[in-house]
């Protein structure tokens, strides 16, 4: 009986379709030559058909930068902590969705991408004054201002998260957030204005240098990066460390993390593009051909080294090969960013292993060894390798063919560019976060009492157990 | 009464409680533990360096038994957890003063 009615109703089906289409059918009768206000209303169609393409990507690609950080960032450095601080330091991520998201609507998408001067933006746009719903030809002329907008604040979200690594296990939740917001205010906003902002002294169109970085190896790699290696230094060790062997309570739960920021990326550098044609293409294959090169070179580097590949090593490779490939993700070649990716994942194994047991400092999660190095790298290789086949930066020529753009079109000046760019990211990332060290220890304090460090940051921060298992 | 605790290996759990459920044996407490004795642990890495882990889990197995079934339960605790390698475990017997049964107050070997 059943069989029956599904026979039936799948008849219908067909021979509905064939009844809709002529019922749709236009008529064959030859039509006026366009009006004027028809070719208007045509292109008007055109304009709105690419927006929406243009505009879904981006979308996209905000939520899933946002899913970097939560859960991505909060799984990722949460699996490595030990099991008291689990919470603690989930929430040192989560409380920058919460707050950089205000402060970016209030000041600090102004600030920004404001006109304002070379350094940084003005106050024209506080509250989000003036940033519609129509596109900026700044900012992606195809897609409304505000999805430029929530995309850039998924940005400003996750590059202060990262510095969070450098501190883990022993800094108070309150400083923490105080010191982070005025971070993204000191050190961000003027790094994204300088390189992103139109009028800044580093932005690729106009600026003093010209400095190329697709989707932030120098606005968010280095700053946070850099500014995580200070803090580590100004904190000082935990408790315990080197002597104690401190190691990740959770594996599995770092595993997980790592993928999800490997599959978010995609939407930090081919979301960069802000659109949904080529270039977002370019930026996707070389994400992923860096992120597998790097996790390669890193567990072969490691398994040489200690005659086992770790689950550890491989996720930090990838990661590496993500953060340097930020910078250059838009602009090379797809087996450049193997290369690059393949730098990445034994440079950045080499700074972890060796070179943060030399120096002594405790660099937690290890954000500078890979996003202060990554990024740096990523910086320089990226004035290296630029083609302008990729993306024209520079403009054509009048036989079409896009100027020299990298070192690998000839353009050698570009290389010093992306080091003035770099530079100026580490000089900020250091006088800013010692600036704001100072002024938020002598304040609050920064560093948990050696009791509560003890206790672990779930109880004596939040009153919490990440796991209670006997409940 | 004794009571009897077996430290094993978890590997050879199940075959202990088996041995045990056959010679008649139905009380038992399974913890799950954490040591060494003489047997060495094993090296881990993280971030490159090596190190020694030297608590090893292992299973901690309580019974208290009649008198009587003293060897008994010793043999199927040896039998099933033996496998002739550094690591498999130690018995260790006491005397147990009383036992009783919490649901209705009996005493001494009844409650067994």
């Amino acid at each position: 009986m059943l069989r029956r009615t599904i026979k039936l109703l799948f008849l219908s089906a067909l021979l509905a379709i064939p009844a809709v289409a002529l019922a749709v059918a236009p008529d064959l009768k030859p039509s006026p030559p366009a009006t004027q206000a028809q070719v208007a209303a045509l292109q008007q169609a055109i304009r709105a058909a690419q927006t929406s393409g243009d505009n879904a990507w981006v979308l996209v690609s905000a939520a899933l930068v946002l899913m970097m950080t939560a859960p991505g960032l909060v799984l990722f450095y949460g699996g490595l902590v030990r099991r008291k601080n689990i919470l603690g330091t989930m929430m040192q991520s989560f409380a920058m969705m919460g707050l950089i998201t205000v402060l970016w609507a209030v000041v600090g998408y102004s600030l920004a991408f404001g006109a304002g001067n070379g350094v940084i933006g003005g106050y024209e746009h506080a509250f989000l004054r003036g940033v519609s719903l129509a596109p900026n030809p700044n900012y992606g002329g195809t897609i409304p201002e505000q999805t430029f907008m929530i995309y850039q604040l998924m940005f400003a979200i996750i590059t202060p998260a990262l510095i969070t690594g450098a501190f883990a296990e022993r800094v108070k939740f309150s400083s923490m957030a105080v010191f982070l917001c005025l971070w993204s205010l000191v050190v961000y906003c003027p790094l994204a204005h300088m390189i992103w902002g139109v009028g800044g002294i580093l932005n690729i169109a106009g600026g003093r240098w010209p400095v190329l970085d697709f989707a932030g190896g120098t606005v968010v790699h280095i700053t946070s990066g850099v500014s995580a290696l200070v803090c580590a230094i100004y904190l000082g060790k935990r408790v315990g460390y080197p002597q104690q062997n401190i190691t990740p309570h959770s594996m599995v739960l770092s595993f997980i993390g790592a993928a999800m920021l490997w599959v978010g990326w995609f939407g930090f550098n081919a979301g960069s593009a802000l659109g949904a044609g080529p270039l977002a293409t370019s930026a996707f294959v070389n994400t992923q051909f860096a992120a597998a090169a790097a996790a390669i070179t890193w567990v072969i580097t490691e398994w040489l080294q200690n005659g086992k590949p770790t689950a550890l090593g491989a996720i930090s490779g990838a990661v590496a090969g993500l953060a340097t490939i930020t910078q250059a993700s838009g602009f090379v070649q797809p087996m450049s960013a193997l290369l690059i990716g393949a730098i990445a994942g034994v440079v950045c194994c080499f700074m972890v292993f060796r070179v943060k047991k030399f120096f002594g400092y405790d660099d937690s999660l290890d954000a500078f060894g890979v996003h202060g190095i990554g990024g740096t790298m990523g910086a320089l290789l990226t004035g290296l390798l630029a083609s302008g086949v990729i993306n024209a930066v520079y403009g054509s020529d009048a036989a079409g063919n896009p100027l020299a753009t990298g070192a690998i079109d000839g353009n050698w000046r570009q290389f010093l560019n992306q080091s003035i760019g770099a530079g100026l990211g580490w000089a900020f990332a250091i006088v800013g976060s010692l600036a704001l060290l100072f002024l938020v220890d002598k304040t609050m304090g920064l560093r948990l009492s050696p009791a509560d460090e003890t206790q672990g940051l779930d109880l004596s921060q939040h009153g919490e157990e990440g796991y209670d298992l006997n409940s | 009464m004794v009571k009897i605790e077996a430290i094993v290996q978890t590997s050879r759990l199940d075959a202990v409680k088996e041995a045990l459920l056959e010679a008649g044996i139905e009380g038992m407490t399974i913890l799950e533990a954490r040591g060494h004795g003489r047997q060495k642990g094993h090296t881990e890495f993280y971030r490159g360096r090596e190190y020694s882990v030297d608590l090893l889990p292992k299973n901690k197995i309580e019974l208290v038994v009649k008198d009587e079934m003293k060897d008994k339960t010793i043999s199927a605790i040896l039998g099933a957890a033996r496998s002739g390698r550094i690591g498999d475990g130690k018995i260790f017997i006491s005397r147990v003063d009383d036992v009783i049964r919490i649901r209705n107050d009996e005493r001494g070997e009844a409650a067994l």
